[in-house]
């Protein structure tokens, strides 16, 4: 990766009002020069506010945005180096695609040679040199969006910033673009802030990725540890799916930490806090075992599917509650009947993450 | 690209409905039945007719020939009525896009509640009568009206400046009677340009002027098109205001048909001048509508 070479973005304690309502409140991101930063997060937690305050449209309420060592927050939006690419692309639907692409460096005063010259790179780039001569409307889905971030690109912005650019786009393509964009910011070590809500999206593009919630930053950490080592239950619930239990803190015996579940039984767990503590404990459906004997949550199988390469179990425990299992299935292996008894136990007692309960 | 899959969507429930929609078109045509009898008789019949009377050699109507087109082309005076009823419009026009423009602009930008207030200000000209705004105007610019009496009042002039039965006066006024025509189809024109198009102009590098010029005002031409067309054709055929502000000194085409008809009694050769005014106009509309027809593909964004 080329850290270190790309232009560093800081937002410092950017807080946005709309009226009493707080669409953001006091995120801290300090992101490295060339790194790719995902903000992933539920419809309305403020992705789009958070990148409207970086591109120059809207002036926080509170809080710095800082590009390169510089803070630009007395900077418009065309004084600031930021490229943006919108979820609906927003292109000039009267400029073929050679002007639309040509038009920030026209802003720029860039002489015609070079305009064309570098017109026909970003287009070689996105690999649409052979429909320079187009109108958008006349383009696809994919293929507009690719004109959208040549035009952004073709200014060389120290920053680029993607709102939700694959939105539109089918499955297969929306791979395709996802590495494009991937190989571009690689090669041209620009510093890029994509919003998204679909987590495979931020998991698999992402250097680090910012989880938001309700206009506040639950986590920042690389995709494997926002996945492995969720900080907040938020984060737990929202990347993945996990089955949340409550309960109680206890030490067990040897001195095991325990959570004793409302419901009934016994979960061991890693944690710090305190016994007595009500928790709501996570456990991600891959990481439960089918115990044989020995210590473990019973229940019966209420239904199983095998799922292609997995086997997925949707278990009724004994107190009530519902959880879901899934493990590899092995060669002609076929799902428990319903009815089935069953013991469950987590694969490690430190796969159950355990968060104060805000229930109460 | 939203409208991909609804239509995709949409194609299996229409597919057996081919029938339905022959029928659909035919309902379509009888809907548009009463319109049709009512333009045919209150629309077609009388411009035949005044086309027929407009070939009559002779205000007696005993014979045929072309003697009223004749006369009118071939007389400087009439030519000059004309030429100044068409520049009026041009003038009036010019005008309503000048000040229309930066109002609709206003209109499109501002914040919800102050956006009903102006809507209503601009509106409300078409809710009183013609003639009681042109004796606004009168009120406004004549020798004692309210702009002499401020000049006068303020030292700025010693004798009451002449505005009223002015060209200056009559373009002003036209302009105000006429502005929602050229404000309301601009607006409409400016509110469906996606207002992400200039955010990513100004993250491009360009400033205000750059964005206005080479985005806001293409996107609009079509609401300039049109407002243009509408204008100049209310302020050509504006018979009241041009008679009452424009006073006796300038004759434009609406009065000078009245006087040929109702004064003289010369229907042919009135009848002469509104075909020569009517195709005068319908090649004016057409030169507006050649310019629209270049910046229609930009309407469908
Ligand atoms: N101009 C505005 N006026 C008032 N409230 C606004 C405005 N823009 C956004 N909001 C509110 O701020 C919050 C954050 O909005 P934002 O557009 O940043 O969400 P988002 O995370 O981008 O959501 P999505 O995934 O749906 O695009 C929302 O609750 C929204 O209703
Ligand atoms: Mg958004």
């Amino acid at each position: 990766m080329s850290a270190g070479a790309g232009t560093t973005l800081i937002l410092d304690g950017i807080t946005q009002r709309y009226g009493t309502a707080l669409a953001v409140d006091t995120v801290t991101l300090d992101i490295k020069g060339g790194e790719l930063v995902a903000l992933l997060g539920p419809s309305g937690c403020g992705k789009t506010t958070l990148l409207r305050a970086v591109a120059g449209f809207l002036k926080p309420t509170e809080g710095r945005v800082i590009i390169g060592g510089q803070a630009v927050d007395h900077l418009p939006p065309n004084r600031r180096t930021v490229g943006i690419v919108f979820q609906n692309y927003a292109l000039f639907p009267h400029m073929s695609v050679a002007d639309n692409v040509a038009y920030g460096l026209a802003a720029r005063g860039v002489g015609r040679a070079e305009q064309k010259a570098r017109v026909a790179e970003m287009l070689a780039l996105v690999r649409l040199e052979h429909l320079a001569g187009r109108y958008p409307r006349e383009m696809s889905g994919g293929q507009q969006q690719r004109v959208a971030l040549a035009r952004a690109l073709a200014v060389r912005p120290s920053i680029l910033l993607l709102d939700e650019p694959f939105a539109a786009l089918d499955k297969n393509l929306r791979l395709d673009m996802q590495i494009e964009i991937k190989r571009i910011q690689r090669s041209a070590g620009t510093t890029t802030l994509i919003v998204t809500h679909d987590q495979e999206e931020a998991l698999s593009m992402a250097d680090r990725v910012a989880v938001l919630n309700a206009g506040r930053l639950e986590q920042f950490a690389p995709p494997t540890d926002v996945y492995d080592r969720p900080e907040t239950l938020f984060v737990n619930t929202f990347v993945g799916t996990a089955n949340v239990l409550h309960g109680r803190l206890a030490t067990g015996p040897g001195g095991t930490r325990v959570v004793a579940l409302e419901t009934g039984g016994l979960l061991p767990t890693v944690t710090a806090l305190p016994d007595g503590t009500r928790v709501a404990a996570c456990l991600r459906p891959q990481h439960v075992a089918f115990a044989t004997g020995g210590e473990g949550l019973d229940g019966v199988v209420e239904i199983g599917l095998p799922l292609g390469a997995t086997l997925v179990h949707e278990i009724r425990l004994d107190g009530g509650a519902r959880l879901k299992t899934a493990e590899a299935r092995a060669a002609g292996a076929r799902p428990r009947p319903p009815g089935t008894r069953v013991r469950l136990s987590p694969t490690a007692p430190e796969r159950v993450s355990v968060f104060p309960d805000s229930r109460h | 690209m939203t409208a991909g899959p609804a239509m995709a969507t949409a194609g299996p429930v229409a597919a057996p409905g081919r029938p339905v929609r022959a029928w659909t078109a035919a309902y379509d045509i009888r809907l548009a039945l009463p319109l049709g009898a009512f333009f045919l008789v209150f629309f077609l019949a009388p411009l035949a007719l005044l086309l027929l009377v407009s070939f009559y050699a002779d205000p007696g109507m005993t014979r045929f020939g072309l003697d009223q087109y004749a006369r009118f082309l071939l007389d400087p005076f009439s030519l000059r009525v004309l030429g100044a009823t068409l520049w009026l419009g041009v003038e009036v026009t010019a005008l309503t896009l000048l000040l229309g423009l930066p109002l609709a602009l206003l209109l499109t930008w501002a914040p919800g509640r102050l956006r009903g207030l102006l809507t209503l200000i601009v509106l409300l000209p078409l809710l009183t009568s013609v003639v009681v705004r042109t004796f606004a105007w009168i009120v406004i610019l004549g020798r004692q009206g309210i702009v002499n009496a401020a000049l006068l009042g303020l030292g700025l002039t010693d004798t009451p400046l002449k505005l009223l039965y002015t060209e200056g006066g009559l373009v002003l006024a036209l302009a105000q009677v006429q502005m929602p025509l050229m404000v309301l189809p601009l607006v409409t024109a400016l509110s469906r340009i996606d207002p992400n198009l200039a955010d990513a102009s100004a993250a491009l590098g360009a400033g205000a002027w750059r964005t206005f010029l080479r985005v806001t005002l293409p996107l609009c031409l079509p609401g300039i098109v049109a407002g243009c067309l509408l204008t100049f054709a209310a302020a050509i055929t504006a018979f009241i205001t041009q008679s009452l502000i424009g006073g006796g000194q300038m004759l434009f085409m609406p009065m000078y048909l009245y006087q040929q008809a109702s004064s003289l009694n010369n229907w042919p050769f009135a009848a002469a001048i509104a075909i020569v005014f009517l195709v005068a106009v319908l090649a004016c509309v057409t030169l507006l509508n050649l310019v629209g027809r270049l910046s229609r593909g930009y309407a469908q964004a």
